[in-house]
């Protein structure tokens, strides 16, 4: 099942290594990475596979969720079809 | 792949501009739970109720959690009461409010509607013991929505049913903010207070409403000074998005819970909060105040492009689908109300053109039974003439007069107690019959 991981914060030395850490301890597959700073502020999407992940979605998310709180990062991570319902005809 | 700009305005929409799914619905028929005995009636109805929504809040919250978008309701909708207890042997309908309370608590939602009658034509027994029920049923339960539907424009208006619901709606107190008093009813309104879950639905479906004032607000800030043809565009593009949302939602529930999917409705819902109005909406599109001249066609076309956007997004649209303009629900109406722009008289104006009515407007505690029918007679007169749904939810707070705020709490908000005709409509309520059906050709 394919998703959006989004983090957003302040930008710094290590935040996509530890994004990265986590979401591969997680089993979390990334399939694309588009990364930017806007305006000193850190922005990264990624698309990832969560198929061989073997919590469930809402322990994903809190995991996330998590590590931004211990990060000072926003990271969330929602399933691909919100964002094609909104995006796409 | 969808590309950057894409995902951050989608998130942008959820985070900042309080898009969210207002509810999610669920519909249960409950005309196989009569029996003679209303105790047993009474039990039926909960088991089935606890038995079919059991997974509804579960569900809803791991949508919530995946896709990353709020559904503030869960809800329940059942076939009016009425209906239901029509066979049994009691006149006192208040064990089947307790029934319907004490499921709602079981599985979690936070209101359930169905304490309802269709009365736009005439009174059965059934009908005469729900509505007399009706006060203490509100009185004794915590979640239970009640409504009924005094008027249709096949039928005409009932005016003994507008004047009994001028009296129950002033027994009701505060209670009221859960009572709506419709013309035209729809049978698959997922909204409260009026959801009732109508003869011609299934034995369940699942009925999703959406909303997103704040969105739609948003997109005009960047249209400002432009033509209305723009404004429009800009309204049925942002209409589509949201719509979106609620489809997949609805989509996505109805699958999960293996219960067929019945309508998106395409209403714009505001919330008490900050940047979640209707009436922020109508003067972005450069109105001073909500209330001043300019208001009901700036609602009109609103109202329309919401439903232009929006049915495009969605396999089936239903329900009331419009902008919903309850007063005590939205900070921009709220602020109309207590300068003196938005009146009484304008709100019966712009209800011609919106999705639904008069709702969740407080006037002055001791206005009387009679002019509350009164109020309930115009408004069922617009919805009959006009082919459309229409209705009041009214509070008259005991005690309370002109100057006054009533808070009733969470999503209902709080109101401004507003000024009421000072003349008296006693002789034209008291003389009941009906209103015959409206032609239907020879408009003008």
């Amino acid at each position: 099942m394919k998703s959006i991981v989004t983090v957003i914060g302040a930008d710094r030395i290590g935040i996509i290594a530890a994004v990265c850490t986590e979401l591969a301890k997680l089993k979390v597959n990334i399939l694309d990475i588009s990364q930017t700073v806007m305006q000193e502020y850190f922005t990264m999407i990624m698309l990832v596979d969560v198929a061989a992940c073997d919590s469930p979605f809402g322990e994903l998310s809190d995991a996330l969720s998590e590590l931004g709180k211990r990060e000072g990062l926003s990271i969330r991570i929602q399933r691909e079809d919100i964002f094609n319902a909104t995006n796409r005809i | 792949m969808i590309n950057s700009s894409e995902i951050l305005s989608t998130l942008e929409m959820i985070e900042r501009q309080h898009l969210d799914v207002r509810t999610v619905t669920m519909g249960i028929s409950l005309r196989d739970c009569t029996r003679r005995s209303p105790e047993h009636t009474a039990r039926n109805i909960r088991d089935k109720i606890c038995r079919t929504a059991a997974d509804l809040v579960r569900v809803g919250e791991d949508i919530e959690r995946e896709f990353g978008i709020p559904i503030v309701n869960k809800r329940v909708a059942v076939t009016p009461i009425a209906e239901v207890a029509a066979a049994c042997e009691t006149d006192d309908y208040v064990i089947f409010a307790k029934a319907l309370d004490e499921a709602a608590h079981e599985v979690g939602v936070n209101f359930i509607g169905g304490f309802s009658a269709l009365v736009q034509k005439g009174f059965t027994s059934a009908d005469e013991n729900l509505i007399r029920a009706i006060p203490e049923a509100l009185d004794v339960t915590e979640r239970v929505c009640s409504s009924v539907n005094v008027a249709s424009t096949r039928a005409g208006i009932n005016m003994d049913a507008v004047r009994r619901m001028g009296e129950v709606v002033k027994a009701c107190g505060n209670n009221a903010a859960k009572l709506v008093v419709f013309a035209n009813a729809v049978e698959d309104n997922p909204f409260m207070a009026g959801a009732f879950h109508g003869a011609g639905e299934g034995e369940c479906v699942i009925n999703v409403g959406v909303s997103g004032p704040g969105v739609v607000k948003t997109a005009l800030e960047q249209c400002k000074g432009a033509p209305f043809d723009e404004v429009a565009e800009v309204i049925k593009k942002t209409a589509f998005r949201v719509t979106r949302v609620g489809q997949l939602v609805a989509r996505e529930a109805s699958k999960r819970l293996n219960v067929p999917f019945g309508i998106v409705d395409l209403s714009l819902a505001p919330t008490p909060a900050v940047g979640d109005s209707v009436a922020d909406i109508l003067e972005e599109m450069g109105l001073e105040r909500v209330g001043t001249h300019g208001t009901t066609a700036a609602l009109a076309l609103l109202n329309d492009a919401v439903k232009k956007g929006g049915v495009m997004a969605s396999g089936h649209v239903g329900g009331l689908s419009g902008a919903f303009i309850p007063v005590s629900e939205d900070a921009g109406m709220i602020r109309g109300a207590e300068c003196g722009s938005l009146t009484l008289e304008k709100l019966e104006a712009m209800t011609c053109v919106c999705s639904v009515g008069l709702d969740m407007i407080a006037v002055p505690g001791d206005t009387s039974a009679a002019t509350i029918a009164a109020i309930i007679a115009d408004e069922a007169a617009i919805g009959v003439i006009n082919n459309k749904t229409t209705a009041v939810r009214l509070i008259a707070p005991p005690g309370m007069t002109l100057g006054d705020r009533i808070d009733f709490g969470g999503l209902l908000g709080s109101a401004p107690i507003m000024n009421v005709n000072k003349y008296s409509s006693d002789l034209f309520i008291a003389r009941g019959g009906r209103i015959p059906a409206p032609l239907n050709s020879l408009k003008n």
